[in-house]
């Protein structure tokens, strides 16, 4: 079984969290395969995010286990949970830049921290991961100052900036125009062939995801309700699956927040 | 009524529960200065955000608080004959009392507030969540210097708040009331005792300071992830600290300044 156990880079085994009385995973499992593309899709709200904090260490599951290179991350140590965030990449669904840094040093924020490289090599790394997303030009913007998908590329070129064993991108098309779609599609390949990188990639945007994922998981309510290559999904017999690849209005995926009905609501007077 | 019982129970839990994380904060804070030390650019960026960019209005205020003792004490000692004492009455005034406790209310007003709204919208941009998935400890890289920052500063506006106090005290007794300018001074060098009055100033400037900065920072990273969390939170800043400094004054000059 050593063989096989190792494949994966990522095990997720009976995840249960909770927000407050809403319970936003009721046991999950996955598997992320080392040096492959695996998507997490799901309706708006259904925990991807939270599913990406969970597997950093950021957030702790009320039960179940998230094993990240043979180490259970919620029983390592500060230290070693450190450690081990050195290798892991995220791309936060918000960019999280650091508003007082210009976008040079954003990028070279990480290997500042934790290397004690020359400057001059230090610039060479920075400008090649700014190149790789097409804003080298921009370096010495602040952050304040570049729109919404270009803040997103300048923090994945920084996730990226500690050649990490993995990387995480939490929603990285949104906002971009067709042609940085294309070359973060390229990029993410790329890097995923050439670095051997594991990559997880959650997103709404289904034919990308699809055009370069191995291997996609369906979230919704709480659970796995699909997994599988993206041919498989393509053919799925789920009405689900089917209705939230193609993007249709009525079907069984549910576009609302949970609610009571809309007639009651409407009806229940002046309660907010 | 019990609805208000239930209430004030709450409060009082979330109150406690606060002062402990407080604590616990705090002791992380503290674990991170022997690192930080090693680096200690970081430390001097924010001596300067917190220190420098505090000094124009401790100078000002400084020099108008001693002026206005310069007056006061005057035409108080004036009756008794004693004005020869104003330099005495100045300096002692300032460096036991009013230094301490208005430059840590100003540095409270200005470097406080600012340290809990940045850091609070440090939080609330994802700044600091970004910087833990970077493997860099938000608490060590930008808490623990600016919390060394502000014990660092407060101590030294303090002597300079002091100092320019002493001499708005001399510029409107021996300049416009004309005490003599030998007994202002010979005076004041006789009366005033370094370790009596100036060490037990500055000791009280860097609790003050301590107190300060720990609520300031503790504020900002504590705060609610919003805009109105992040103005309450700069609100309570000062608040809390101008309490805290009131209140550890009389303690402290309780400590200090009576033979029991
Ligand atoms: N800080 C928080 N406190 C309470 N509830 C939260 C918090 N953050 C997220 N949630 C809840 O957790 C659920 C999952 O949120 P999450 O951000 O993981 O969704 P998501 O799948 O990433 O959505 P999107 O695709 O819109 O980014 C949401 O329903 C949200 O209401
Ligand atoms: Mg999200």
């Amino acid at each position: 079984m050593p063989l096989e156990s190792n494949s994966n880079l990522i095990e997720i085994r009976g995840l249960k969290f909770s927000r407050g009385k809403r319970e936003i995973f009721s046991g999950v499992d996955i598997n992320i395969q080392r040096g492959k593309i695996t998507a997490i899709m799901g309706p708006s709200g259904s925990g991807k995010t939270t599913l990406l904090r969970l597997i950093g260490g950021q957030l702790r599951p009320s039960s179940g286990t998230v094993i990240v290179d043979d180490a259970n991350v919620h029983q390592l140590g500060h230290q070693q949970l450190y450690q081990l965030r050195k290798r892991m990449g995220m791309l936060f669904q918000s960019g999280a830049l650091l508003t007082d840094l210009n976008v040079f040093d954003n990028v070279a924020f990480p290997l500042r921290e934790h290397t004690r490289l020359p400057e001059l090599l230090l610039r060479t790394l920075v400008l090649m991961k700014l190149e790789s997303v097409g804003l080298r030009g921009a370096r010495h913007l602040m952050p304040n100052e570049l729109s919404g998908g270009m803040s997103r590329r300048v923090a994945l070129a920084r996730a990226i900036a500690l050649d990490p064993m993995m990387v995480m991108y939490d929603e990285p098309f949104t906002g971009q125009d067709p042609i940085s779609k294309g070359v973060l599609v390229k990029l993410i390949q790329t890097m995923n062939s050439a670095l051997n990188h594991t990559s997880i990639i959650v997103s709404h945007d289904v034919d990308e995801t699809a055009s370069i994922a191995d291997y996609i998981y369906v979230l919704s309510e709480g659970k796995i309700v699909e997994h599988g290559t993206p041919d498989a999904l393509g053919k799925s017999q789920s009405q689900w699956v089917q209705q939230f690849m193609q993007g249709l209005p009525d079907g069984p995926v549910p576009f609302h927040f949970p609610a009571k009905q809309y007639i009651d609501d409407l009806m229940s007077g002046t309660e907010a | 009524m019990t609805g208000w019982l239930q209430q004030l129970g709450e409060n009082g839990l979330n109150a406690f529960e606060r002062t402990g994380r407080g604590h616990i904060f705090l002791f992380h804070v503290l674990r991170g200065i022997p690192e930080i030390l090693l680096r200690p650019q970081l430390i001097i960026q924010q001596i300067y955000s917190v220190g420098v960019l505090s000094l124009i209005i401790i100078l000002v205020s400084g020099l108008f608080v001693g002026m206005v003792l310069g007056l006061q004490g005057y035409t108080t000692l004036v009756d008794f004959g004693a004005e020869q004492s104003l330099g005495v009455m100045v300096a002692l005034s300032l460096v036991r009392e009013l230094g301490p406790v208005v430059a840590a209310l100003l540095f409270a007003g200005r470097a406080g507030s600012a340290l809990t709204a940045e850091i609070g919208l440090m939080k609330s941009t994802e700044q600091l969540s970004g910087m833990e998935m970077m493997a860099v400890d938000p608490i060590r890289r930008i808490i623990t210097p600016r919390y060394i920052a502000g014990i660092i500063s407060l101590p030294l506006l303090t002597a300079m708040f002091s100092a320019v106090g002493v001499i708005g005290g001399y510029l409107v007794g021996s300049g416009l009331l004309g005490v003599d300018e030998g007994a202002f001074w010979s005076q004041m060098q006789a009366k005033v005792d370094l370790q009596e009055d100036i060490l037990n100033g500055v000791i009280k400037s860097i609790v003050f300071g301590a107190v300060v900065t720990w609520i300031a920072v503790f504020e900002g990273y504590d705060t609610t992830p919003t805009s109105e969390g992040v103005s309450m939170a700069t609100t309570r800043t000062v608040v809390h600290s101008a309490l805290a400094i009131l209140g550890l004054d009389f303690i402290l000059t309780a400590l200090m300044f009576t033979d029991v």
